[in-house]
């Protein structure tokens, strides 16, 4: 199921919180929501899922309105919400026994669908236990799997890996990215190699606004779009060295880096890359070259560019 | 339907769970049965065949236990943040709320239930009025289901559990005291408005005996508008 969103806001008293956002997300896609907090992720999320409602614009999930059948449509939807709240004092299969009754699921298919989420989040240890004697991550597993009892067509998890220790997120991304092949998935984080690591989209919004969307990959061409590489050279002077590569023909800079050693950063024109040249000149000159790496724009820097003003 | 039914079956769970429906049946049975049997204008000093005394005494003891029993409802799930999860679940608002309402209208019956052997007993004693009794039973299911809504309305507009009781109480005291209490100082329009909406009074003339239409209407009305505006505060997800 497609969910398309069009020109959507929401205001809360004077504030402004998601403010005419459109994007549009097609089964079988992992979206990674990213901003700073506050920007309107969570805001956005529970639009979809029909927790809030919507001020202006409008969702439609496989085309029906979110504003005129919301109530019909939750049944497609697995949330995980921010904070991941559940009744404590429920043990893990009768809460999960719970939502799956609640989301619909029929009666003889309940006990099934109940141990498969168990073996599929691993919690069969667990699954006696009242869900406040887990520790946090086991929780998270538990939030997982009443989000994903009824087998949803769409999945919307807020921060789901938030208290997880490294060896657990990686399953659950791993899982994220087994489900999301046939599903349509948002997920927010703030950890930006998660979006990398599972997300085929990236959507970044700030202050209510999308700022960028696209791959990984064009948000950087997009922010920088100049190659930049790191040259390490050996049997050569510093000076003839920082002089001649400054001369060839597509370099706008070079930098000498940090330490003793020959080694520098060099910029090339936008569109043009340096790096047969710079091989071409070592070549002439007899020198060694020891390294020679591209340098690419990291996340951080994509994210920290657009949401920093 | 299905999923009134699935809450209203988690509700009641929990109130085993948490011995809540422990103390209050023991508490209920107890005070009842004290005031009945053993204690103040209790059967045997009034000298009749008649559960005229364990009504007055269900009366009062049903008025203070229901706020204790609604608090919970929906101020828990407001500070906790589970009625995010519930209610981007397949269910309507209403759902949450008339589920949430009929789990402790069961637990409710049930404790009444317990009291079926005071008139079995009575009966033995002296001619009982069968008519009399089951309207009496039958006054007390609704006035239970007016305060339930009540508290049902106070615990969906906090997330204090405190706050909800105490607001339940407030407002069931206009219906169970005050507006009897303030219709006997006025005359003519105003007196009579008052009498129409003091609880006590249609439950008394329920428990004399006589099915009223007009009582029923009251207390169905009561149970409605509280349902309702439970619901509109549900709805606005103000409460963080």
């Amino acid at each position: 199921m497609d969910i398309r969103i069009e020109t959507l806001s929401k205001r809360y008293a004077a504030q402004k919180a998601v403010d005419g956002i459109s994007f549009e997300v097609k089964t079988g896609e992992i979206v990674g929501f990213l901003g700073p907090n506050g920007a309107g992720k969570s805001s956005t999320m529970k639009m979809i899922t029909g927790y809030i409602g919507i001020d202006e614009g409008d969702i439609y999930i496989g085309n029906q309105s979110v504003k005129q059948y919301g109530h019909l449509l939750k049944k497609h939807i697995g949330y995980l919400p921010e904070h991941n709240p559940l009744y404590l004092d429920m043990p893990v299969i009768d809460y999960l026994n719970f939502c799956a009754a609640l989301q619909g699921v029929p009666k003889s298919d309940i006990s099934v669908r109940t141990r498969m989420m168990i073996r599929l989040c691993g919690l069969n240890a667990e699954k006696h236990k009242h869900i406040g004697e887990l520790s946090k991550g086991y929780r998270q597993r538990v939030g997982l799997a009443q989000a994903m009892i009824h087998d949803p067509e769409i999945l919307i998890l807020d921060e789901p890996t938030t208290g997880l220790d490294p060896n657990q997120i990686v399953e659950i991304r791993k899982l994220i990215r087994e489900i999301g092949k046939a599903k349509t998935v948002i997920l927010s984080t703030h950890i930006l190699p998660e979006v990398e690591a599972t997300c085929d989209r990236i959507l970044i919004i700030n202050k209510g606004k999308i700022v960028a969307d696209g791959t990984a990959e064009t948000l950087r061409q997009q922010v920088s779009g100049q190659e930049v590489v790191h040259v390490q050279l050996e049997d050569a002077d510093r000076q003839q060295a920082l002089e001649s590569l400054s001369t060839l023909p597509y370099v706008v800079s070079v930098l000498p880096t940090e330490g003793a050693g020959l080694r520098f950063e060099v910029k090339s024109r936008g569109g043009h890359s340096s790096r047969r040249d710079i091989f071409r000149l070592c070549v002439d000159k007899g020198w060694a070259l020891t390294e020679l790496t591209p340098v690419e724009t990291r996340l951080e820097d994509i994210f920290r560019n657009l949401t920093v003003n | 339907m299905q999923a009134i039914w699935v809450i209203a079956k988690r509700e009641l769970n929990s109130f085993f769970d948490s011995l809540m429906a422990y103390i209050m049946l023991v508490l209920f049975l107890g005070f009842s049965g004290f005031f009945t049997w053993l204690f103040g204008s209790d059967i045997f000093l009034v000298g009749q065949a008649s559960l005229g005394s364990f009504f007055n005494v269900a009366f009062w003891t049903l008025f203070f236990f229901i706020p204790a029993l609604t608090m919970r409802l929906l101020a828990e799930e407001n500070k906790t943040g589970t009625i995010e999860l519930l209610l981007t679940k397949a269910v309507t608002d209403q759902q949450v709320v008339i589920g949430k309402f009929l789990a402790v209208f069961l637990l409710v019956a049930v404790a009444l239930a317990f009291t079926l052997p005071y008139p079995v007993t009575v009966a033995s004693l002296g001619n009982l009025d069968a008519g009399q009794v089951v309207c009496g039973y039958l006054g007390l299911l609704l006035l239970s289901a007016a305060y339930i809504s009540i508290g049902l309305f106070a615990s969906s507009v906090t997330s204090n559990q405190i706050v909800a009781f105490l607001m339940a109480l407030f407002i069931g005291l206009f219906f169970h005291l005050i507006f009897n209490v303030l219709a006997s100082q006025f005359t003519g329009g105003a007196g009579l408005f008052l009498d129409a909406l003091s609880l006590s009074q249609h439950f008394e003339s329920i428990s004399r005996g006589v099915i009223d239409s007009t009582d029923v209407v009251y207390f169905l009305s009561v149970v409605f508008v509280g349902l309702m505006l439970a619901e509109v505060s549900l709805s606005k997800r103000t409460i963080q």
